[in-house]
């Protein structure tokens, strides 16, 4: 399975590299949002991907029995997905701000602060 | 008690915000609750400091979850002074928008989001925990962004999208790096993940994620060869924004760089900070190239920056107490004086109408007082005694002597040269040259008064600069302590997860 999920993570980082590097804003931002799946995926699988038990202590126990699954990453990742979404939502309204104003999606003609 | 006085620095803006949100149609009670916010948070962080001097390594731990469970806020010396700077960054930058903002911006919660800014700032400072540390460097960011693109000019939304998209890839780097921080340590207290690094586990992956997190504070910190945000995003929005971000976006990256690289990343110092002095050497010489072949007011200034990063993490890359004493007192003299150089800008954009060097000029005849608070900040970052700049550059130079570095002194010592230079070269144009004239009328802009609140935060800004380099010794000795803090990992580990290991 960490195989498997290595492989996805890694898929996920060229995707969204590749998206970057071409011209249209649109593009930048579907590669910045893939960026942020691998990340959020890596912290998963880096912390073990394990089938357990919920994290929970029986009653009159001071820990669990049986192995469990490590709450902690899907804190994690829950926390970056819910920042990760406020990002890009703002990211969409920029982009579409500077298309008006710009009259293009070509980053390239995005030169104006180049200029003195 | 301890505990409040930790988190007030976060507390107070954060509050501040909030009520300023909820009467969401009212600038003046908006701008009310930013003055109160800021004072507070002023008054929270020199109590702060005071604490920190009395009691040593102040700890809180969120909800009273023990030390590596929960999430804890620590205050050593380098928190509390980056928070006092913060706090006088702040308040100057909410008095100077009074009547430089325009209403527009006003209207869509300009002081609000100031406010969030520096809670994230605050919290980035005094979180002891990885996973917390990302989160309010995203609070920072989020407003950070919002506050470029505020007013939708074309220049600024060009700008904003280079920045945010520069600043999300830095982001997704440093989560990825707390992810395989999580995966090798088990734990994201950044004293504990000390501690479990210390026992030497999975010593082959350290310098790979070191260098994950050098690159991600190096994005946020405008490092060579990462810093080309900068140049395109800084001079963009209104001047006092620039000020604010001048003064300490990039400097929450440096300590970022300062923390991790004194706290968790020292098992390969020979490679780590070895890296870091040549990045170190690149970025002086790189900013300071880039500035000198500028001819705009805050684009000279934006990309000085770069220069000025640089001297800071030479001190972080040389790592002996007295290097890291340096680049304390180096941020302490250049958030101030580079803050202060920026609002003078803006009082020179007001009294000509232009950052444009060309269109400046005779603002000296004219109006000597602006000329003498520009020579004080402008002195001192190229590193004229008795400035602030003198003693932080002398103690950089001094550790490196010291350490026999000879080719970075020399970098270092260059420079500075180069940057006096630059310094000169805005004080000729704008200041000492006659003013520009067309058909012997003169080319005035909009010829405007400068109000008080502008002129206050120069005024204030530049007597601390004065008193950071008449009080040389005492700041030393300041940055002394937080170096030697800094330096002893065993204290800061104690200190947050107490007599267990």
């Amino acid at each position: 399975m960490t195989a498997i999920l290595a492989m996805v993570v890694g898929g996920l980082y060229a995707v969204g590299l590749y998206l970057m590097m071409r011209r249209g804003i649109v593009k930048l931002i579907l590669g910045l949002g893939l960026l942020g799946h691998a990340a959020n995926l890596l912290i998963f699988t880096s912390g073990r991907v394990v089938r357990g038990a919920p994290p929970l202590v029986p009653e009159g126990m001071a820990a669990p029995v049986e192995a469990i699954a490590d709450p902690l990453p899907q804190a994690v990742i829950l926390t970056a997905i819910v920042i990760g979404l406020g990002v890009q939502a703002f990211a969409l309204i920029l982009i579409k701000r500077a298309y008006q104003s710009v009259g293009s999606d070509d980053l390239d003609a995005m030169t104006e602060t180049d200029r003195w | 008690m301890n505990d409040l006085i930790v988190v007030l620095p976060v507390l107070a803006p954060l509050t501040a915000a909030v009520l300023g949100i909820l009467r969401w149609r009212s600038i003046a009670w908006q701008r009310a609750m930013a003055l109160a916010g800021g004072g507070v948070l002023m008054v929270a962080a020199v109590l702060l400091l005071a604490e920190v001097s009395r009691q040593g390594i102040l700890v809180m731990q969120g909800g009273n979850w023990p030390a590596p469970f929960g999430i804890s806020f620590v205050a050593d010396y380098m928190a509390a002074i980056m928070v006092v700077l913060a706090a006088m960054v702040g308040l100057a930058v909410v008095v100077y928008s009074w009547h430089t903002i325009d209403e527009g911006r006003q209207r869509f919660g300009y002081y609000p989001l100031v406010m969030v800014l520096l809670a994230g700032v605050c919290g980035a400072f005094l979180t002891g925990d990885l996973f917390n540390m990302y989160v309010w460097f995203e609070v920072m960011l989020i407003s950070s962004f919002v506050l470029t693109a505020l007013g939708g000019e074309r220049q600024q939304l060009e700008g904003a999208i280079k920045y945010v998209t520069l600043n999300l890839i830095s982001s997704a780097i440093f989560l990825a790096g707390v992810g395989v921080v999580y995966g090798m340590t088990g734990t994201l207290n950044m004293a504990h993940v000390a501690a479990v690094l210390e026992e030497g586990h999975r010593p082959e992956l350290v310098p790979v994620v070191a260098m994950l997190f050098l690159v991600a504070f190096g994005i946020k910190a405008a490092l060579f060869p990462l810093f080309f945000w900068l140049p395109a995003a800084y001079h963009t929005p209104p001047v006092v924004v620039s000020a604010l971000f001048a003064g300490l976006l990039t400097k929450v990256g440096v300590y970022a760089l300062i923390r991790v690289f004194t706290l968790i990343f020292v098992q390969d110092i020979s490679f780590t900070h070895g890296i870091i002095l040549v990045v170190a050497g690149f970025t002086m010489v790189s900013g300071v190239l880039g500035a000198a072949s500028q001819s705009e007011f805050r684009r000279i200034l934006s990309i000085h920056i770069i220069s000025q990063i640089g001297y800071i993490i030479m001190g972080l890359a040389l790592y002996v107490p007295l290097a890291l004493a340096g680049a304390v007192f180096y941020l302490i003299h250049n958030i101030i004086v580079k803050t202060n150089l920026f609002l003078v800008a803006g009082i020179a954009h007001r009294l000509r109408g232009s950052y444009q060097l060309a269109r400046l000029g005779g603002l000296w005849r004219e109006h000597p007082w602006v000329g003498v608070l520009f020579l004080i900040s402008a002195m001192s970052l190229a590193g004229i005694p008795p400035l602030s700049g003198f003693w932080a550059k002398f103690l950089l130079v001094r550790a490196g002597l010291e350490l026999g570095s000879y080719v970075i002194v020399a970098t270092a010592l260059g420079v500075s040269l180069l940057t006096l230079f630059s310094m000169t070269k805005i004080w000729a144009e704008a200041f000492w040259k006659d003013a520009p004239t067309v058909d012997g009328s003169p080319v005035d802009g909009t010829a405007g008064k400068v109000p008080a609140t502008m002129v206050a935060p120069v005024v204030v800004l530049a007597a601390v600069a004065v008193a950071v380099g008449l009080a040389g010794g005492p700041v030393f000795e300041l940055s002394m302590r937080a170096a030697e803090q800094l330096m002893d990992r065993a204290l800061y580990i104690h200190a947050v997860l107490g007599a267990q290991p």
